[in-house]
């Protein structure tokens, strides 16, 4: 259930920015997800719904863009996933995690500015 | 106000941030990092689920270890009995109760160093609360991550918590003395492993009967090597050393104004072709660069 203090230091960061920018309102934020960020989806749109009551979030649109998991051999760039090993054997080399697979990103915040 | 004309109307601004959301415990993790550098102190991340047998292992390591000075933290949600066992084994140890907590962040390690001697220790255990999902996503400062998987969990367990296996250094598969009760094929474990890791570390171990813990021992003093050499981020030596060069932006903000610093820093490694078993870590994320904004508490 990190979820909940995910949420909460994405809130956090917002309202700072928001406050730093001086807006009156926040309609939009924008996240992105990799599928091994540790991160269940639906808890966290949850969390954000419970979190954001009284904050400049509270009439926020929370997009989630989500990626898929996905390694490549440094090598020859040959394409894994789930499930697959994790080992390029022509090449005789660990697979790499691509940096989306785990992002857990604040990508953009639509904010609204007297 | 519109700037277009003055109207008086607020205007729809889009922000792009593209930050980490866990940006704030990255800068306290790397924080702890560079004081446990500074001091030569091997600090581990040691996670696994409730059960497998995190403590004993650590029991037993002070067993093996002659000479090194272990200590410990160690986070449970409601009791401080595993710091009590450590205790009774010889490892210095401190409690961590992180009450509604599921994992341990690098500002609750920062704050349970205040006032525990860390500074003379060799390596310092964290152990982290018994979970298999939240813990892996916190970065504490440690120098590497040890997920202790026991023998009874099931042969599959890897395949269904990926995060915690992907983050995971070294895996301590725990209980091998119970091997000749159980079904478990250790096979189709390894199988699994390599299926979440690119590049798994196995180590077989039990702490009942003390197997395996000679190669976790060793594996403890490989890591220790760079650190008391005060480069920590490069892999042992070997014949042929080769250098590149890797160029990085960073960005961040301080109170106000965001800008990049590009900078490139050049670093030799090598590496022995012997076989499949070596660890690679190239500097390649991390190299502490502090900005004059951050502020941290002491």
């Amino acid at each position: 259930m990190h979820e909940y203090s995910l949420v909460e230091a994405l809130i956090r960061r917002v309202e700072e920015e928001a406050r730093r920018r001086s807006a009156i309102a926040v309609h939009g934020l924008k996240v992105s997800l990799g599928e091994l960020a540790g991160v269940d989806p639906e808890l966290f749109q949850t969390a954000f719904e419970t979190f954001r009551q009284g904050t400049v979030c509270e009439k926020a649109a929370l997009e989630v863009v989500h990626y898929p998991a996905r390694w490549e051999c440094p090598r020859c760039g040959k394409a894994f996933g789930r499930g697959d090993i994790l080992r390029c054997e022509p090449c005789s080399e660990p697979a790499r995690l691509t940096p989306q697979s785990d992002a857990l990103l604040l990508d953009a915040i639509d904010m609204e500015i007297p | 106000m519109c700037t277009t004309c003055g109207c008086g109307d607020t205007e729809l601004v889009p922000v792009e941030l593209h930050e980490k959301i866990l940006a704030g415990n990255d800068r306290a993790a790397a924080h702890n990092r560079e004081h446990f550098r500074e001091s030569g102190v091997l600090a581990l991340n040691i996670m696994g689920s409730p059960g497998s047998g995190k403590t004993a292992v650590l029991e037993a390591t002070a067993r093996v270890v002659n000479g090194v000075r272990l200590g410990a933290v160690s986070a449970d949600l409601a009791t401080d009995n595993d710091a009590r066992r450590l205790e009774k084994a010889g490892i210095p140890s401190k409690a961590i109760t992180t009450g509604q907590a599921c994992h341990l962040d690098a500002e609750l390690v920062h704050r349970s160093l205040h006032d525990f001697p860390w500074r003379g220790l060799d390596v310092f255990f964290i152990e982290n609360v018994g979970n298999l999902v939240c813990p892996a996503i916190y970065d504490l400062g440690q120098e590497a991550n040890v997920v202790a998987l026991s023998v009874t969990e099931g042969e599959d367990k890897p395949l269904k918590y990926p995060v915690m296996f992907q983050k995971a250094d070294l895996v301590l598969v725990t209980k091998v003395d119970l091997v000749p009760h159980l079904d478990i094929d250790l096979a189709r474990l390894e199988d699994s492993l390599r299926r979440v890791m690119p590049d798994p570390k196995v180590l077989r171990v039990s702490a009942r009967t003390g197997e395996g813990m000679g190669a976790w021992k060793a594996w403890l003093e490989e890591k220790r090597a760079p650190i008391l050499r005060g480069k920590p981020k490069e892999p042992p030596m070997h014949e042929h050393a080769h250098t590149h060069q890797h160029v990085h932006e960073h960005e961040h903000s301080h109170g106000g104004t965001k800008h990049t610093h590009p900078h490139s820093h050049e670093h030799v490694h090598s590496h022995e072709h012997a076989g499949s078993q070596e660890t690679h870590q190239h500097g390649g994320g991390e190299h502490g660069h502090e900005g004059s904004g951050h502020e941290h508490e002491h």
